[in-house]
């Protein structure tokens, strides 16, 4: 590759970080071309922790109230957070990135594990702001080893993920030693995010075994739409001051100790527990199906005859084992599965072998199940071109599912989809939709890749497509799809997904075993509790620069025996783990429910910055009703003697019905339902009945922050205050 | 008559824990079980009798996606 041209450059001495922070963050304007450096005060690490928290903060103070995704002002903040960059403990490379979404037109946040969060700190940096348009594509550099920031012209025609990720590895790379590369990381989007709201962001991390770059996403939300929008084709973060104690923490025997622990815990247990060392995260595939969780078709149904062929046994055998697969150092769960000498069937590099990052659960189900497809190695074709042409898997097979529904109740054609025959499970078409979507060019592919929450009016308009059947069947909350998992049979989990501070992802709270099997949340006080307490704890991840994995995806053996059943889900031994890392990096001592109280305040903070931008309102969280409940009769009868009994629990008696008239009913009864679950969270958030933040509340967390308060002080009305 | 998370269940002599686990196709490898509050190793789920009347849980441990 030709030497990059340098449009604008500045120089910086890198700070290093000391007990988690570096106390600075950069802020770069690709459209004036400027660079700026900002201290972190001890008042913004006690309000927002860091990660997310920080992305947040930053965000507010760039942007107005008005601002849309597409506005120069608006940004790609990335920040890791104080535990990031750990290399003791398992899961500690996330970065978070936040930023205001082109699906939902408020803050969102996505992660993603490689190696840029700990980079980006240890080249000096809390957080990276990214605003202003460029001119024309560019590449923004943070080189710690030269220590200066540039914005370089951009050589790269095709701006696919995979091009131009190897490509600046091997720019910044020693040319005499390939493992030099892996001081390097390198965000990327793709042509697919540049024409489509589904854009997301590719982190990479250099795989020292396979001698290659992997990708990981922070998918959710548009991120990579917004870069491409910014014509940023890649940021790339560069340094080679790593080490396992790059961090400078307080207390480095401590984090030796706790990580030892875990990492027997996780080599002599994981093989009984989840196989995540082996089988990443699909090993719930069949565990889905058989609790009738695996979306198909659109979540009309949560189990098929077919799922044994994406049993996690057969992904087992495709991912290559006995590879270090973590992504980041220290990582023993290991669960970033691969697919190596993959031959691509379809699209621009037909032919090719290639080494597939995963699929993963989520990508398992979105790109196979929902959308009717059983096939394995389909749906890692798939996968493969997402990552390429950087789309959101989640978005793209919930989106997909949609349309395909659509197309089978006949409410788009043939005509409209410019001959794709978009029926469930109909893989060559499918596949064609995907690399349309990739290309950017056809009309129809253009219409879907804005999301569901857009294709709703678009189809309406265009087609003539019935708008009230979309509104019931399509899967979106707040603009975003839902992530895959079937939530209609679990009240809690309605709540986990829609009444969420960015729509239906499942970062905040999974609690469909918790409420719907083991029966432990009989009451909406208890399901409210469940959700005040999951999202928050969850959110503490978000703010530290952690994945979530090793808290419960791996279990101490004598958690169940040691604890009430309440208790043991919350899994302890692990949550104090994380209390005693936060004290021995940074030295600030915390208990478990100061960590709850961390991620207290930037939730509320986040509720406010939605309402300062048009949103975060009870109106805004909808929930469709195939969420709720069957919508049409093959539903029912796919498992009738389980949906008349739910009906008879209602005190309608199903004798005499017919299965539609069941559906309406039991849709009715679960609407309600809903009602009642959004008064009784809001009561236990401190929200008023509009979902607003009470003043009170944020003056019991120590956020009431004048233009905080102002802005809920503008919104709250008398009649929305609970009187008791 | 046993009671397994909270729903009647009928109760088999010799019944133990996994025959329960099988029965109701609990296949998620975390599970955690008390009879009665007290709670059973997971590796005795195969040779842990359940007493007839026992109050059983059988808690699935995941809490997060």
């Amino acid at each position: 590759m030709e030497k990059m041209k340098v449009l604008a450059e500045w120089s910086y001495d890198p700070a290093k970080p000391f007990r988690g922070y570096t106390g600075k963050t950069l802020k770069v304007n690709v459209g004036d071309m400027t660079f700026e450096s900002k201290d972190v005060s001890e008042d913004m690490k006690d309000k927002f922790t860091g990660g997310r928290g920080f992305g947040l903060k930053l965000l507010w103070d760039s942007v107005k109230d008005t601002t849309k995704w597409n506005d120069p002002e608006n940004e790609v903040v990335i920040s890791g957070g104080p535990l990031c960059g750990v290399t003791q403990y398992p899961g500690m490379g996330k970065f978070y990135a936040v930023f205001v979404s082109p699906l939902t037109d408020q803050t969102y946040d996505s992660n993603a594990g490689g190696h840029f969060g700990p980079l980006l700190k240890f080249a000096g940096w809390d957080a990276i702001e990214i605003q202003g348009k460029a001119r024309k594509d560019v590449v923004v550099v943070v080189d710690a080893d030269e220590k200066k920031v540039k914005i370089l012209e951009s050589p790269f025609d095709d701006v696919n993920a995979y091009t131009v990720t190897e490509a600046l590895h091997e720019y910044f790379g020693d040319p005499d030693d390939i493992n030099d590369r892996r001081f390097s990381s390198v965000l990327t989007a793709g042509k697919g995010a540049e024409t489509s709201f589904w854009g997301c962001i590719n982190s990479s991390f250099w795989d020292s075994h396979r001698k290659m770059p992997r990708l990981k996403q922070a998918g959710r939300g548009g991120g990579g739409t917004i870069l491409r929008d910014k014509k940023i084709a890649a940021v790339v973060v560069k340094t080679h001051d790593l080490s396992g104690t790059a961090n400078n923490p307080a207390d480095v025997d401590t984090l030796t100790r706790l990580g030892a622990k875990l990492h027997k815990e996780i080599i002599s247990l994981d093989s009984k527990q989840c196989r995540m060392r082996t089988a990443g995260t699909p090993h719930l595939n069949e565990i889905m199906n058989e609790y009738h969780l695996l979306p198909t078709n659109n979540y009309k149904f949560g189990q098929h005859k077919d799922a044994d062929n994406i049993h996690s046994k057969v992904y087992e055998k495709m991912f290559t084992q006995g590879i270090a697969d973590g992504c980041w150092y220290g990582c023993t769960m290991a669960c970033a599965k691969a697919v190596d000498g993959y031959e691509l069937k379809t699209g621009p590099w037909k032919g090719k072998k290639i080494t597939v990052d995963g699929p993963e659960y989520e990508t398992a189900a979105g790109l196979g199940s929902n959308v009717g497809v059983f096939d394995p190695e389909w749906t890692t074709e798939t996968n493969f071109y997402a990552d390429h042409y950087g789309l959101d898997t989640i978005s793209l097979g919930t989106g997909i599912a949609f349309v395909c529904e659509c197309y089978e109740l006949g409410l788009i054609s043939k005509d409209n989809t410019n001959g794709l025959d978009l029926k469930f499970g109909n893989k060559d078409d499918i596949m064609e939709l995907l690399h349309r979507l990739g290309e950017g060019k056809d009309d129809f592919a253009l219409m879907v890749g804005k999301g569901i929450h857009k294709m709703k009016d678009l189809f309406a308009e265009k087609f003539g497509a019935d708008r009230k059947v979309m509104e019931r069947i399509g899967m979106e909350g707040q603009g975003i799809e839902v992530s895959e998992y079937v939530p209609k049979e679990s009240i809690a989990q309605w709540g986990g997904y829609f009444l969420t501070l960015k729509g239906p992802q499942h970062d905040e709270a999974w609690l469909i075993f918790m409420d719907r099997v083991n029966k432990q949340l009989p009451t909406f006080e208890d399901k409210a509790e469940a959700l005040h307490y999951f999202p928050n704890f969850r959110t503490w991840f978000s703010l530290v620069g952690l994945c979530k994995l090793p808290w419960n995806d791996i279990e101490p053996e004598d958690n169940a025996t040691k604890h009430s059943p309440q208790e043991a889900a919350r899994v302890p031994e692990h949550v104090q783990n994380y209390v005693d890392i936060f004290e021995a990096v940074t030295g600030k001592k915390i208990t478990k429910e100061e960590l709850v109280l961390q991620s207290e305040r930037v939730y509320n903070f986040q509720r406010v910055f939605q309402l300062r931008l048009g949103k975060g309102t009870r109106k805004f969280h909808n929930i469709p009703d195939r969420a709720l409940g069957p919508v049409w009769a093959d539903e029912w009868e796919a498992r009738t003697e389980y949906y008349d009994n739910e009906l008879k629990a209602g005190g309608i008696d199903p004798a005499g019905l017919s299965s539609q008239e069941k559906c309406d009913r039991l849709q009715k009864i679960r609407r309600e339902q809903w009602e009642l679950l959004v008064d009784t969270v809001y009561k236990r958030r401190g929200w008023d009945k509009n979902g607003i933040p009470t003043v009170k509340k944020l003056k019991e967390l120590g956020m009431d922050i004048p233009e905080v308060i102002a802005v809920v002080e503008k919104h709250a009305k008398p009649e929305d205050q609970w009187k008791d | 008559m046993i009671t397994v998370n909270g729903e009647p269940m009928e109760w088999k002599r010799e019944m133990t824990v996994r025959d329960i686990i099988d029965a109701k196709r609990y296949v998620f490898p975390l599970l955690a079980v008390w009879i009665d509050s007290v709670p059973v190793p997971r590796d005795d789920f195969d040779i842990t009798e359940v007493p007839d009347n026992a109050n059983v849980q059988i808690i699935h441990m995941i809490s997060g996606g």
